[in-house]
């Protein structure tokens, strides 16, 4: 008796569900699927949950600075304004700082320093925040934001951004405090991209008499400038969300100032200070609606980032072809 | 055009060749051609683990040496301690004296950089960094301040030429080295190492990741590099050492008993130094002879 032979594609089938092919796959979707319905969900629920304040005060939620809860009228730009410079400002003490300890841990320092030094970077990352809040609040703010920030109003006064008068808690506090909380997180990944340089790279330079200085800054920065960007990406989303540190320093301040020296408010804070105050349904829509701008901008900032990554990953591919 | 001073070069060499070498007690003979770099009893250590064992080497200049023998037995580690590359592996310790036109390269007051820079070094895998093919050579000759474009612009094509490469890349010097073919990489990190006009060019394994069109291209190009420059080539291809090299040191394991024994401690060392002709016509060591001759491994 002749057996017929088993199409390919049937015996191909057979196969990958034999060796759980099939079901891997179907698993892997399942789990990313989950990451994008969740987003979907919480998008989808801010924007159910809004419908009254939407209505009410439009596009003015964005551009009003009046948050009046006696008189029911909402505005968040005072706190739009207050996130955004509390996260910039942050980042950019922060990636510089974050840099340099990644070049120390990566390149610089005696290799028996290195692992432990490393750990104790990471480990950083891992404190609570609210540790980081009454830290910020006792022993930081007093001892030296107020100070810097006396000493930057008294040298740079004149300009809006260092404004007085000097109160301790302020966004300058917030910011600084933030660049803390970052820092570990922008230095760790930074560090990553360095080791992941290849060390051909190294060597190309060092072998034609390229002292250490400028191995680092004209070939392995450039190298690794992609991922260096996509730290501060993931650092800027950290300062963003950040809430209990923040609300604890920044002076809960619904002014519109442009001072960095002033108390302010962030978005994230905004919403876990008056949470439990908001009894009216109008207000607490409006505090959701925070939520929702905060939700969005996040977004926006993040993709912008991103192209930024890809338009500099294009110019320099991080994988040599041989 | 290069015959004659090709010829000219070879003519002390020969005279040299007699030397037997298995011990290494050719450093009491006059030499002929005018030594480059002297290796005098140099012992490598990578942390606890001898990797190389009481080495004298002497390398002439404007010659081509190559360092040949079995995998693991130390080429690389040699090659790479004459520029000091082997710095950046942690633990590594060099004992003895490297001597480059008689100054102690492994002396501690010595300036690294400045070694680097005169000793140049071409890798087993073509690296260009991912920059334009233009950027790639200026980088050495900017790293020493020239800045000038006119000045740059003349260097580049100099040393492009000088590689063999100009006619392929002058019409892109802009685009990414990245997007050259393996053997065309390879040329252009030949020309970023003499843009820098070293003094000596350490090629390790230069031409192992190229097909042999490419191989061919690199040691064609050996030989012209060689009027302007000294080179110390490894290599694990023991015709393009016979083809392409000078001199010839053949490196193995301290004992033959020990090669199979991986328990013993493997301290490489040379078995047999001198000219290409007679290393693979007339091999006084028994080892030197099994390896060239395929009995070996």
């Amino acid at each position: 008796m002749k057996q017929t032979p088993q199409p390919l594609w049937l015996k191909t089938f057979t196969r990958q569900i034999q060796h759980g092919d099939v079901i891997f796959r179907a698993l892997t979707i399942l789990a990313s699927l989950i990451i994008l319905a969740t987003f979907v969900a919480i998008g989808f629920e801010l924007w159910q949950n809004t419908t009254l304040a939407r209505e009410k005060f439009g596009l003015s939620f964005l551009t009003s600075d009046e948050w009046d809860p006696v008189q029911q009228q909402f505005g968040a730009l005072p706190t739009i304004y207050g996130t955004l410079q509390t996260s910039l400002f942050a980042l950019l003490l922060a990636l510089p700082l974050g840099l340099g300890i990644a070049i120390f841990l990566a390149e610089l320092a005696p290799t028996w320093l290195r692992a432990p030094l490393g750990y104790v970077v990471e480990l950083l990352a891992a404190v609570p925040s609210v540790v980081y809040g009454l830290w910020g609040l006792y022993v930081y703010l007093p001892n030296f934001v107020k100070p810097t920030a006396q000493f930057l109003n008294g040298t740079f006064g004149f300009l809006p951004l260092f404004e007085g008068p000097v109160y301790g808690p302020s966004r300058f506090a917030a910011s600084l405090i933030l660049t803390i909380m970052i820092l570990p997180t922008i230095s760790a990944l930074c560090r990553d991209v360095l080791l992941a340089i290849p060390n051909t790279q190294r060597e190309a330079a060092l072998a034609l008499g390229a002292t250490k200085w400028e191995m680092i800054s004209q070939v392995l920065i450039p190298y690794g400038l992609s991922g260096i960007l996509g730290t501060a990406i993931l650092g800027l989303g950290r300062a963003l969300g950040e809430t209990i540190a923040v609300t604890m320093v920044i002076g809960n301040n619904r002014d519109l100032s442009p001072s960095i020296l002033h108390p302010g408010y962030t978005m994230a804070s905004i919403i876990a200070n008056e949470f439990a105050e908001a009894t009216e349904e109008i207000y607490l829509q409006a505090l959701i609606e925070v939520g929702l701008v905060l939700f969005f901008i996040t977004l926006a900032l993040n993709v912008l980032a991103r192209l930024l990554v890809w338009s500099v990953a294009r110019r320099t591919p991080s994988e040599l072809r041989a | 055009m290069m015959t004659p001073s090709l010829e000219k070069n070879r003519v002390p060499k020969i005279k040299s060749f007699q030397r037997a070498l298995g011990d290494n007690a050719h450093v009491n003979e006059t030499p002929m051609a005018t030594i480059k770099m002297q290796i005098k009893r140099l012992n490598f250590y990578y942390g606890a683990h001898r990797a190389l064992e009481a080495i004298n080497l002497d390398v002439y200049a404007n010659c081509i040496t190559a360092l040949i023998g079995p995998s693991g037995c130390g080429k690389s580690t040699l090659l790479r301690a004459l520029n000091r590359m082997n710095d950046l592996v942690p633990q590594s310790r060099a004992e003895g004296e490297i001597l480059l036109d008689g100054e102690n390269t492994l002396a501690p007051n010595v300036d690294v950089v400045e070694i680097r820079r005169r000793v140049g070094m071409v890798f087993q895998r073509p690296n260009p960094f991912p920059k334009s093919i233009y950027d790639n050579v200026a980088y050495g000759p900017r790293l020493l301040g020239v800045n000038k474009r006119s000045d740059l612009d003349a260097i580049v094509e100099k040393s492009l030429r000088a590689s063999a490469l100009w006619d392929e890349v002058k019409g892109k010097l802009h685009e990414s080295g990245l997007a050259l073919s393996g053997g065309q990489q390879q040329r252009l990190c030949i020309a970023r190492t003499i843009a820098v006009e070293p003094e000596v060019i350490l090629m390790d394994e230069p031409a192992s990741a190229l097909d042999p069109i490419s191989t061919y291209k690199i040691e064609e190009l050996m030989q012209q590099l060689r009027e302007q420059f000294t080179i110390v080539i490894v290599t694990h291809n023991m015709q393009q050492a016979a083809r392409a090299s000078d001199y010839t040191a053949f490196m193995s394991w301290q004992m033959s008993g020990a090669l199979l024994d991986a328990t013993r401690a493997h301290a490489g060392r040379i078995i047999e130094f001198g000219a290409t002709k007679n290393i693979f016509t007339n091999p006084q060591e028994k080892e030197t002879e099994d390896y060239i001759t395929g009995r070996f491994g």
